[in-house]
């Protein structure tokens, strides 16, 4: 992907003086008497990618939306690069960009028809409208597309458009709500390489995503809302220090039987054992006692041991523990969205 | 600021010009249905034709005004590229202008034609000015009509059902084919709540068809119905995004 954007000055001396981008405080939006976003506070630095996690209906959409404008908070403020969400949202929007979780651009426009569209509501000066959105065009491996309308293009494309739609404007924060999500193992690697190109050319980034490694992979730090409240904020290494308290190993033998998991499960010095995949994993007093549950346990039995390893805690440890998610919901979600 | 409303409010207009209403369906409801309707009349007494002149003007402007607007608002909300226009820094009111405005350019555009191939078939007299300063707000009144109604519902078939009521109500009470005047008395005062009254009396007096009446009445009147329709409407889409 070629270079898409100039470095963004401003950002950078963001970035150095420590100045947010977003200042949340006591945010709050009620529908219907229910609370979908509750009493959020927060602060998204300059120059960093901000992650927003949480099961389906946690409320992450909601908080973009009324951070964005398009909808009104119930109570509290933000301010969004220096302009109040009530008072200035419609200033603060020609410095940031949006990319919705739906590619809703028109589907009866060309994609370069788009582009010049969203440049003319955006004010970019007459004579450079179309130099713009060619070179996003190019950026974004689309110029060979730029005469077919929205309507023909693929998912990934359309994907790719509606974020080059949000970047006309050169923004300073850009706000991507489950920027992958659809998208194929190519295409979504792509995106994150983006994301992080914009970044590095000094674009504040706030992202929701349900895929856990990539908010792991990209976000300097990350919030995990649930039912509408931020239950954790910290970097991801953070995060999944908060799950590293109980040892954990993981082990798959050539001929599993199907009792493994509960006779592992009663091994001396063993707490719990669960199926993850091919594997058990086993959770216990400490890697010693673990091992040895595992070596007894196959020497008895006769089974050769295919894999065994310590477990690490990882950013889906941390959310299903902050969230109180089980791991077969958190994969229902992950694929049903 | 007002200046970035204008350009959106432009380019949100000419946007839906190109992509909904210089499209066949638009045309043809727009301009091939009122004339369909004036020529049943006509067939059924050739000798007056020139007196439905106005009344064919009048029903153009109500329909080409409000030709697509369950499409180019309630579609737009339903996809979601009404709330991406939201996205860009405008105002909610300026999106909904941009609506209208694109209303009042093609109501514009159509009532053109048929008033210019009305007054060479019939060698008509009309005052440029007074036809002008009666239609462009007639236009911006009937697309506001239609912007309102169009945010009262959501879905694009319920906004088309739901803007046939006051199109027909107004054809048959407001002077289209029938004179207000001959109309039995508590129709007539309920003919001078509609803006299309207006609209016809002023087309008959553009055209000479009428030597009473005022016009500047009738633009007062159909200037007063605009903020009636626009403020209620940017009032209801705003509750859409509450």
């Amino acid at each position: 992907m070629g270079t898409i954007y100039v470095t963004i000055k401003v950002n950078d001396e963001m970035r150095q003086d420590g100045a947010n981008a977003i200042s949340v405080s006591g945010l709050t939006k009620y529908y219907n008497g229910l609370a979908a976003v509750n009493d959020i506070n927060l602060d998204v630095k300059g120059g960093e990618i901000f992650g927003f996690l949480g099961p389906n209906g946690a409320g992450k959409t909601t908080t973009i939306r009324v951070l964005t404008g398009l909808s009104q908070p119930s109570a509290g403020t933000a301010q969004v690069l220096g302009c109040d969400i009530r008072t200035g949202i419609t200033f603060a929007k020609k410095e940031f960009g949006v990319v919705p979780e739906a590619s809703n651009l028109y589907e009866e426009l060309t994609a370069l028809g788009n582009l010049v569209f969203m440049a003319q509501l955006y004010g970019v000066p007459r004579d450079q409208r179309i130099k713009r959105a060619e070179e996003l065009l190019k950026a974004f491996g689309l110029f060979e597309k730029k005469d077919a309308g929205f309507n023909t293009l693929s998912r990934g494309m359309k994907r790719a458009l509606t974020i080059a739609a949000a970047l006309l404007h050169k923004p300073r924060l850009l706000f991507l709500d489950e920027p992958t999500v659809g998208l194929d193992v190519v295409n979504a690697h792509s995106l994150r390489s983006l994301i992080q190109e914009l970044n590095d050319q000094g674009v504040t980034i706030f992202l929701t995503t349900h895929y856990l490694d990539e908010a792991d992979l990209l976000c300097d730090r990350i919030a995990i809302l649930v039912q509408g409240r931020v239950v954790a904020l910290d970097t991801p290494d953070n995060l999944k220090q908060m799950v590293k308290l109980e040892p954990a190993c993981e082990v798959r033998f050539v001929s599993m039987p199907e009792e493994a998991i509960s006779e592992l499960g009663r091994q001396h010095g063993v707490y719990r054992a669960e199926e993850l995949g091919d594997n058990v994993r086993l959770y216990g007093e400490s890697m010693a006692f673990l091992t040895e549950a595992i070596f007894n346990y196959g020497r008895q039995k006769g089974l050769e041991i295919a894999f065994i390893g310590s477990v690490e805690p990882t950013l889906e440890d941390a959310f299903v523990r902050l969230t109180g998610m089980s791991r077969e919901a958190m994969l229902v979600e992950k694929g049903g969205k | 600021m007002w200046r970035d409303s204008l350009r959106s409010i432009y380019y949100i207009a000419v946007k839906d010009m190109e992509t909904y209403y210089l499209k066949p369906p638009a045309v043809s409801w727009g301009i091939v249905f009122p004339i369909a309707w004036i020529l049943a009349f006509y067939l059924r007494n050739p000798q007056d034709f020139r007196e439905l002149v106005p009344g064919l003007i009048a029903m153009t402007v109500l329909f080409s005004a409000t030709a697509v607007e369950a499409v180019v608002i309630n579609l737009e909300l339903r996809l979601g590229s009404l709330e991406r226009l939201l996205l860009a820094p405008i105002s909610l009111s300026a999106v909904l202008l941009g609506k209208i405005v694109g209303g009042v350019l093609f109501g514009l555009m159509m009532t053109a034609v048929v008033t210019a191939s009305s007054v060479l078939i019939f060698e008509l007299q009309v005052n440029i000015i007074h036809l002008a300063l009666i239609l462009i707000p007639s236009l911006l009144v009937f697309s506001s009509l239609g912007a309102l109604l169009c945010v009262l519902v959501r879905e694009v078939f319920e906004a088309q059902t739901l803007l046939n009521l006051p199109r027909f109500v107004m054809i048959f009470l407001c002077g289209v084919v029938y004179p207000v005047s001959a109309m039995p008395p508590a129709l007539r005062h309920f003919a001078y709540v509609l803006p299309l009254t207006y609209t016809v009396e002023g087309v008959q007096q553009s055209l000479g068809s009428v030597q009473s009446g005022n016009i500047i009445k009738d633009i007062l009147v159909l200037l007063a119905f605009i903020p009636v329709f626009v403020f209620p409407a940017a009032k209801l889409l705003a509750r859409k995004f509450a």
